[in-house]
């Protein structure tokens, strides 16, 4: 399963029910102002680091670039473009986006 | 009220403050709030702008919107100068919780502990949140 | 949305004659827009097009006229960063017919 969140996890919990409900093995891409959750001395970091253990994290690169945080990503967190995105959605047999 | 009649001649001189609470890029609360700012300067009134929350990724340095074809409009916030609009708050609590400090931030702007934030905003005539 | 034909180019305008797509702006295209302007474009004229074009390129807005004034004063003197100077260059508000000229969208806190 691929999960794509889109929301900051400090607008919204859906970064932390994503992970609550996410299965081991499971896929989370993070996109738009969900990519904040993947940053350095963000309050969600803790959170992701924890994750990482059962599930892998991608955030989608362009997004953190357009906020100003290329260079401020959590070691553990993959950078994917729109053409990774396109083939994390191909790879994965579902996906659920949480709103 | 007799004040509301004074703004009229263009006597009376109000405090407004204008509240960011929202990450830029995702909505579009940050730059509907900077068009309302700007547009605000030619009242000539004093008007301030708090960053608090996410508010504060408003400001952030090293914006780089091509991979998302997005309008940098981070650059129009140094424009606000020009707009005589030079009261630019930031909440250190939220700096803290984001891990950043000031000099993250691409312009200069006043750091206020929340405690003096609330007191300035309690003084304001008129607070407008986005 | 109106089209026009500028030097050879299919060209995008919006209802109150702006560009709809900043990148179609050229040397032509001023030209064109002063025309529909009836202002005849001299080396003032461009003086002030040029930096409205660098304004926009370093703050993404177009400026009030206010603002365009005291910035033009800054840079390019106090007998230019007047009303009476730019009014005499762009008589139906310099900051919007500017901006068209320019290629730029309508100003912001222009009202």
């Amino acid at each position: 399963m691929l999960h794509i969140i889109n929301k900051s996890p400090s607008d919204r919990n859906s970064v932390e029910a994503a992970l609550r409900l996410a299965t081991k093995g499971s896929v989370v891409l993070l996109i738009e102002d969900a990519v904040y959750a993947a940053t350095r001395g963000n309050t969600a970091a803790a959170k992701i680091q924890a994750a990482m253990a059962d599930l892998k994290i991608y955030a989608l690169k362009p997004d953190l670039e357009t906020r100003g945080l290329a260079d401020r990503v959590m070691d553990g967190v993959s950078l994917v473009d729109y053409a990774g995105f396109v083939d994390l959605v191909a790879e994965q047999p579902n996906c659920q986006s949480w709103l | 009220m007799s004040d509301d009649m004074d703004m009229e001649d263009g006597g009376t001189i109000k405090k407004f403050m204008f509240v960011n609470r929202k990450a830029p890029y995702g909505t579009i609360y940050a730059l509907e709030a900077l068009e309302v700012v700007l547009i605000s300067a030619a009242f000539e009134q004093d008007v301030s702008m708090a960053f608090v929350d996410d508010g504060v990724y408003q400001l952030m340095k090293g914006i780089n919107s091509e991979g998302t074809e997005l309008k940098n409009f981070s650059k129009t916030y140094r424009a606000l100068d020009g707009y005589d609009i030079e009261k630019l708050y930031v909440e250190q609590e939220s700096l803290e919780a984001r891990g950043l400090t000031e000099d993250d931030l691409l312009v200069d702007v006043t750091v206020m502990s929340a405690a003096e934030l609330a007191a300035t905003m309690a003084e304001q005539d008129v607070v407008i949140s986005h | 949305m109106p089209m026009v034909t500028i030097a050879g180019k299919e060209i995008e305008l919006d209802e109150e004659g702006f560009l709809t797509n900043l990148a179609d702006w050229s040397r032509d295209v001023a030209d064109y827009m002063a025309a529909e302007e009836k202002v005849e474009m001299t080396d003032a004229h461009w003086e002030v097009i040029d930096f409205l074009r660098e304004y926009y390129d370093e703050y993404q807005i177009a400026p009030a006229v206010r603002v365009l004034t005291k910035a033009i004063g800054k840079k390019l003197g106090p007998d230019k960063g007047n009303n009476k100077y730019l009014y005499e260059l762009f008589p139906y508000g310099p900051a919007k017919q500017a901006c068209k000229i320019g290629g730029l969208p309508k100003p912001t806190g222009c009202i």
